[in-house]
């Protein structure tokens, strides 16, 4: 007799005895999902052959021990039969039988994609996505902009209520934010600017290079980056969990154009919101520059506006605020494109919005790299 | 294991007393679930069905009362008593609450993974039987649950409660949503398992089909308590008028009839 496992102290055990050409089991204790783990490896090793399995010493047994002490006699022609079993046991029979009869044969489970090969295919589909994405965000933009022309024909069809509502989440509750992160900002600049300079002498320049800086580019940068995270992420989530609650398809059976509803309004806010976060931005931006030239080089106040009025265009403020119209009408088409892209599960609502944060942020970079290279040609 | 109608309790509900804020949803109710049998629970919408079941589960904490697990107040448990105590309980919720990253077989293996060691290809396996256990095809295996049927995702969900072979499977309107085939195949599955498997099952329900089919007892909520628990034909006589309502208006003749 081998006794194949178990412990002394435990009851649950499995005994394999060969004998006349045929191996005998003898499973003891109870033989529950908890236990039978560790008999697995004896159970397949042992299940070939003639198999008879003892029942006399079986304790409980459950739908995974009945499964496991099936797979034993699986070879044989009559799997249930009487010639497979042996001693009394009041249902372990029954229950053999019928998980036997009800297991679903189902595949493996599929192997996981691994090697040099799938990741050549990844990023070949990451491309193929990218272009994709491309081509339906300008879609998206261009349906977006037929429908704003219709409705600019007809204004009352515009939903004041939801634009106006949009412009205070989106717009007025993201003013202290971005109004603080652009005073650190431009007080960095400063800071950084008042060091370098120091060193050829040529400290006033800080005003010049705050200046350009936060109204060239920081001022609108801030804003733009606030939004995408703040704004697109929250318009993503929710027109998402309105496609999952078939919301948009109600509207759409009531005759109700989800575009004219929810991304109009959306977009309107964001192109007329971001202009003005953005003079907000410039001005925090430039008053944190002012405070760090006021206590780092003694600059007062008042030499530093001065002298930003005399040295600083009115050009380079204009096209930072160019730009900011431009930023947020993207940042709203992306939030509301990936929102209409959810499906009906969880999962895909996650995803979308980590995507619309991405996109969102990806595509202000680029466009403000375009901007910059059309007012170098412009010379501006 | 197998046989209802041995009268030893398995769970008690003494004194129960629910509060939302100033809203009382239960007032002193009491309810005891026989070991081996299959109860349902029924009641008109808002009388605080789920919110009973969620009690009993250890979802949310009673006001007052307590909830005897044989014969041991579930409160009292510590942490490794309740961990034990969930791997002898199955749970399957209205909207099924499959988890929505994993495969159909990842779902039923979660349980497996958390509560018992063996190998993976083990799992597997014992995932794909319960698959099959639950009346699911074997190519759902490897779906993801947004791709499943509303009565395939109860299918499945059923699948993942039965994972550890519970002694206790609490169903919430597991037949709501689908279609009267569907819905009869599913009645004949818990009365086979429950048969089988010696399962004790409690059921909220709003399908007089399946009380009829398989219901061993039925409590009735109602003015905050269970105002009754009997068998149907028991209860089909009880004069309480909203009883007499539920059983006798003309979908309770129908279901009768049929």
């Amino acid at each position: 007799m081998a006794t194949v496992e178990g412990r002394r102290d435990d009851p649950t055990g499995l005994d394999v005895i060969e004998a006349d050409g045929a191996t005998r089991l003898k499973p003891s204790g109870d033989w529950t999902v908890h236990e039978i783990g560790r008999f697995e490896r004896p159970m397949m090793k042992a299940a070939s052959g003639r198999v008879v399995i003892d029942l006399s010493e079986l304790g409980h047994l459950d739908t995974a021990g009945a499964w496991l002490l099936g797979q034993a006699t699986e070879g044989s022609d009559d799997p249930d039969g009487d010639a497979c079993f042996e001693g009394e046991h009041p249902y372990a029979r029954r229950l053999i039988a019928e998980v036997r009869e009800r297991m679903a044969e189902c595949e493996d489970e599929p192997k996981r994609d691994g090697g040099v090969v799938a990741m050549f295919a990844r990023i070949g589909r990451g491309m193929i996505g990218f272009r994709d994405e491309t081509v339906d965000t300008f879609a998206f933009l261009g349906r977006t902009l037929t429908t704003a022309a219709s409705t600019a024909v007809r204004p009352h069809r515009l939903r004041w209520t939801a634009t106006i509502a949009t412009m205070e989440s989106a717009g007025v509750n993201a003013l202290p934010i971005i109004a603080v992160l652009s005073f650190f900002i431009g007080a960095v600049v400063a800071f950084m600017g008042a060091n370098l300079l120091e060193t050829f002498g040529a400290s006033i320049f800080t005003v010049e290079l705050v200046g350009i800086a936060v109204l060239r580019e920081f001022g609108v940068l801030i804003t733009a980056i606030m939004l995408a995270g703040r704004s697109n992420s929250a318009f993503t989530a929710a027109i998402g969990s309105m496609k999952m609650q078939q919301e948009i398809d109600a509207m759409k059976v009531i005759g109700v154009d989800p575009f004219e509803a929810l991304v109009l309004p959306r977009v309107i806010a964001c192109v007329v919101m971001a202009p003005l976060l953005t003079l907000a931005a410039m001005l925090a931006g430039i008053f944190g520059g002012m405070v760090v030239s006021w206590a780092t080089l003694d600059i007062s106040p008042a030499f530093f506006i001065q002298r930003l009025q005399s040295a600083i265009d009115w050009s380079q403020f204009f096209v930072g605020m160019s730009k900011a119209p431009v930023f947020g009408l993207v940042i709203a088409v992306i939030g509301c494109r990936q929102g209409m892209k959810v499906k009906g599960d969880v999962e895909s609502l996650g995803r979308r919005t980590t995507a619309s944060v991405v996109q969102a942020i990806f595509a202000v970079i680029v466009i403000d790299a375009l901007f910059a290279m059309l007012y170098l040609e412009l010379d501006i | 294991m197998t046989g209802a109608g041995d009268d030893e309790i398995i769970i008690e509900v003494k004194g129960l007393v629910t509060r939302f804020g100033s809203h009382v949803v239960h007032d002193g109710l009491d309810l005891q679930v026989r070991k081996g049998e299959v109860l349902g629970i029924v009641g008109g919408s808002g009388t605080g069905k789920s919110v009973l079941l969620n009690m009993i589960l250890g979802l949310l904490t009673p006001a007052a009362g307590e909830i005897l697990y044989n014969g041991r107040d579930m409160t009292t448990l510590n942490e490794e008593e309740r961990r034990d105590l969930e791997s002898e309980w199955g749970v399957l919720f209205q909207g099924s609450a499959l988890f929505s990253s994993l495969t159909v077989r990842e779902n039923i293996m979660v349980p497996l993974k958390e509560h018992v060691t063996m190998s993976r290809s083990l799992m597997a396996k014992i995932a794909d039987m319960k698959l099959g256990l639950s009346g699911l095809p074997a190519n759902a295996a490897d779906k993801f649950p947004s791709d499943l049927s509303g009565g395939m995702k109860k299918r499945a969900g059923l699948a993942r409660a039965l994972a550890l072979d519970p002694e206790v499977l609490f169903l919430d309107e597991p037949t709501a949503g689908l279609d009267p085939i569907g819905a009869n195949r599913f009645d004949e599955l818990i009365k086979d398992l429950s048969k089988t498997l010696g399962l004790t099952v409690i059921m909220i329900t709003h399908d007089l089909d399946s009380l009829h089919a398989i219901c061993d007892r039925v409590a009735v909520l109602a003015e905050k308590k269970v105002i009754a628990t009997a068998p149907v034909p028991e209860l089909e006589d009880n004069p309480h008028p909203w009883i007499q309502e539920y059983f006798h208006g003309p979908r309770g003749r129908a279901a009768r009839a049929g």
